[in-house]
């Protein structure tokens, strides 16, 4: 017979608890950053050997030299819709540039057709036009989150064909047969919201439709403000996913005291609002329209289109690339001497006769 | 001698089996051979059972078996009926209330109404528990306090998964059942409402929390302290006081100018450890219904301190650009 004795217990304990320290905390030291006023609490924690691997992965590749010269590509090569004000030189710059960003491994012909490189005949192409519209957009329209930092492919790409932190609507659990309780949107571990219970997708509500995020009243007292505990569980789901696809914490936007107060928030409170604004129009009108484009292999379970988040471009970073200011290297992709936006995205397989004369340059 | 000095008890009386005192007529008979328990005496007393069940205890376990069944087989098929997802995902599965739209409404099984079906079955176990203690305490001719003090918690319970959400006018309100889940409620509960923190029922319940904690660990370490005395016969001591209990009486008004009595601490302890629920099931009930935002409500009674802009001139963008 086994005795249990009092030491052997008490081992077995140490070594759960040992078990659980080993696999869920951090090593020290954490630095300790306070950004609010004395006592507060408004404190940034950074981990010096996370730091430092971030700062490892989150590079900028080096830019190639600036080249200017040549006439406009558009009196060059055919069916150049984009970026066709802009010189031969500095064309063929961004191109080779997309190359290294996007497909270093397959080359030109990832997108284009070899001896034929104005056909539209690849998805990838098509795609890429549609991307390629959808940066100047950003880095044009949306300073107000972007500011000087701007993106190019690379800030989502990262050297891969297609970018590894992406969305897809509705995790459908099998579950819930016949009278069990159907899928109330919380209940499996989601890593969308730092490993929680609660709602798996609140991207589909609150970055792809409009739905509220604000839950908060603003009285003190009760004045009408019905926003339920459910609908703020999934306002939480999606700051949790700010937090982590930032590398932040709440206290990096919110004073805790008070979250919804944005008198008492930090600045970049602010410019994470704007990117709510983008998101919903990236992923409207720029990845939504691409639906048909896409081969089903990229899509999700439910047919639909891979769609942007935060981490999307910030893959655990509070500034994408740690703040590289890649975009300002390249003066097309901020807009400089492009049409943008005004190439409505199309099917693969049309003449490339047949896209120019869809499109309306210009305006 | 023996001795007290230890985490765990390392006396373990073991005198005859006893079954306890005669009961009643008309009642049920103590079930099971008492036995004794190695294990069971590091950490009590190590003579286990009999165990009384009686009608209530009966039905109560019943009631409880039927709502854990519920909530484990909706989670089961929330994740189809899979054993191994079952086992590794269960910290997060939930038993969700229904959705906010339904109301107070009864709504069909599938959406919420196995929620309130378990809810039911939970209360009821856990009331008829609290009445089969209050039978058992009688039937002892000892008073009843415990069942009170049980009934202080089903108060807290039923504040948060039953009146409020009644108040509110949705089961929506309520929490899920489920171990992470019910956690995450938790937070968003103070998200919505602006802040638990500035509830001042919830500090209450925070200060009877903390104290309870704090007079647990100062009587038990008191009483311990001077088990050398005799110090443990303290029932007895609290009309008859001997040299422990003088001990330990001018220990703390020595070290803090005021002791409790060998009587008074229990009623110290008992009062700080039903307040604690008492006070926050109040709390509760005032979230949402008289108070909607907490920070703003300490803010207008002068509760909430005001601290340096240091961030500058922070506006809400929505109101700067004209709504949008």
């Amino acid at each position: 017979m086994v005795r249990i004795t009092i030491p052997g217990i008490a081992l077995l304990g140490a070594f759960l608890v040992a078990i659980v320290a080993v696999l869920t905390f951090q090593r020290p030291p954490v630095d300790v950053i306070s950004t609010g006023a004395p006592g507060v609490g408004m404190q940034i924690l950074y981990n010096p050997a996370k730091l430092s691997a971030q700062l490892a992965d989150n590079k900028a590749p080096p830019a190639l030299p600036q080249i200017n010269a040549g006439p406009a590509a558009s009196t060059v090569y055919k069916n150049v819709q984009v970026l066709g004000g802009i010189s031969t030189g500095a064309f063929t710059r961004i191109m080779v540039s997309m190359t290294q960003w996007v497909a270093p491994k397959q080359g030109c012909t990832y997108c284009h057709v070899a001896g034929n490189f104005a056909a539209d005949t690849k998805y990838t192409k098509v795609v890429a036009r549609r991307m390629l519209q959808m940066t100047i957009a950003v880095n044009s329209q949306y300073q107000s989150h972007v500011q000087n930092v701007g993106v190019t492919c690379y800030t989502c790409h990262r050297g891969q064909n297609n970018p590894s932190q992406v969305w897809f609507t509705g995790v459908t659990p099998g579950s819930a047969p016949g009278l069990a309780e159907q899928d109330m949107g919380a209940g499996l571990p989601t890593a969308n919201a730092d490993g929680s219970s609660l709602p798996a997708d609140p991207f589909t509500p609150f970055l792809l439709n409009a739905d509220p995020i604000r839950v908060n009243a603003n009285t003190a007292l009760p004045e009408g403000d019905r926003s339920s505990l459910k609908q703020t569980e999934w306002t939480y789901a999606l700051m949790m996913h700010y937090s982590t696809a930032l590398g932040v914490g709440c206290e990096f936007c919110h004073n805790s005291r008070a979250i919804n107060d944005w008198s008492q928030s930090t600045p970049q409170r602010v410019t994470a609002y704007y990117a709510e604004g983008m998101l919903r129009d990236l992923n409207r009108n720029y990845m939504v329209p691409l639906t048909g484009v896409f081969p089903a292999a990229l899509k999700g379970p439910s047919g639909d289109v891979a769609k942007i988040n935060c981490a999307t471009c910030h893959q655990g970073v509070y500034k994408p690339l740690f703040g590289a200011a890649m975009a300002g290297g390249f003066p097309a992709l901020e807009g400089v001497g492009t049409s943008a936006g005004t190439v409505a995205p199309a099917s693969v397989g049309m003449g490339a006769g047949s896209l120019l004369g869809t499109s309306k340059p210009g305006g | 001698m023996a001795e007290y000095q230890n985490i765990f008890t390392r006396v373990q009386i073991r005198g005859p089996l006893h079954a306890g005192v005669p009961v009643r007529r008309g009642s049920w008979e103590r079930e099971g051979k008492p036995v004794f328990s190695y294990l069971a005496g590091i950490v009590g007393n190590s003579q286990v059972g009999p165990v009384y069940l009686g009608t209530l205890g009966l039905v109560s376990l019943l009631c409880g078996f039927f709502a854990i069944e519920i909530i484990g087989l909706n989670m089961w098929a929330s994740v189809g009926w899979n054993p191994i997802l079952f086992v590794r995902d269960l910290p997060w599965l939930a038993l969700e209330p229904p959705a906010p739209a339904n109301g107070l409404h009864i709504p069909p099984l599938n959406q919420g109404g196995w929620w309130l079906m378990a809810g039911f079955f939970l209360t009821s176990s856990m009331i008829l528990w609290a009445v089969r203690s209050h039978q058992r305490a009688k039937a002892l001719g000892i008073g009843t306090h415990t069942t009170w003090a049980f009934a202080a918690a089903i108060w807290l319970y039923l504040c948060l998964g039953f009146f409020r959400p009644i108040l509110m006018g949705s089961w929506g309100e309520a929490p899920p059942f489920g171990i992470f889940p019910h956690l995450d409620w938790t937070v968003a509960f103070s998200l919505r409402c602006g802040n638990l923190y500035y509830d001042p029922f919830h500090m209450l319940s925070i200060v009877f929390l903390y104290g309870s904690v704090l007079l647990f660990a100062m009587h038990g370490g008191t009483i311990l302290a001077v088990s050398r005395f005799g110090g443990d016969r303290e029932v007895e001591q609290s009309v008859d006081r001997g040299t422990a209990s003088e001990r330990a009486a001018l220990f703390w008004r020595w070290t803090m100018g005021f002791n409790a009595t060998m009587e008074s601490i229990h009623r110290w302890a008992w009062w700080f450890a039903v307040l604690t629920p008492i006070t926050g099931g109040i709390g509760i009930l005032l979230t949402g219904t008289v108070v909607d935002n907490w920070f703003l409500w300490a803010v207008k009674h002068g509760v909430a301190p005001t601290y340096p802009a240091v961030y500058g001139h922070v506006v809400d963008p929505s109101l700067a650009n004209g709504g949008k």
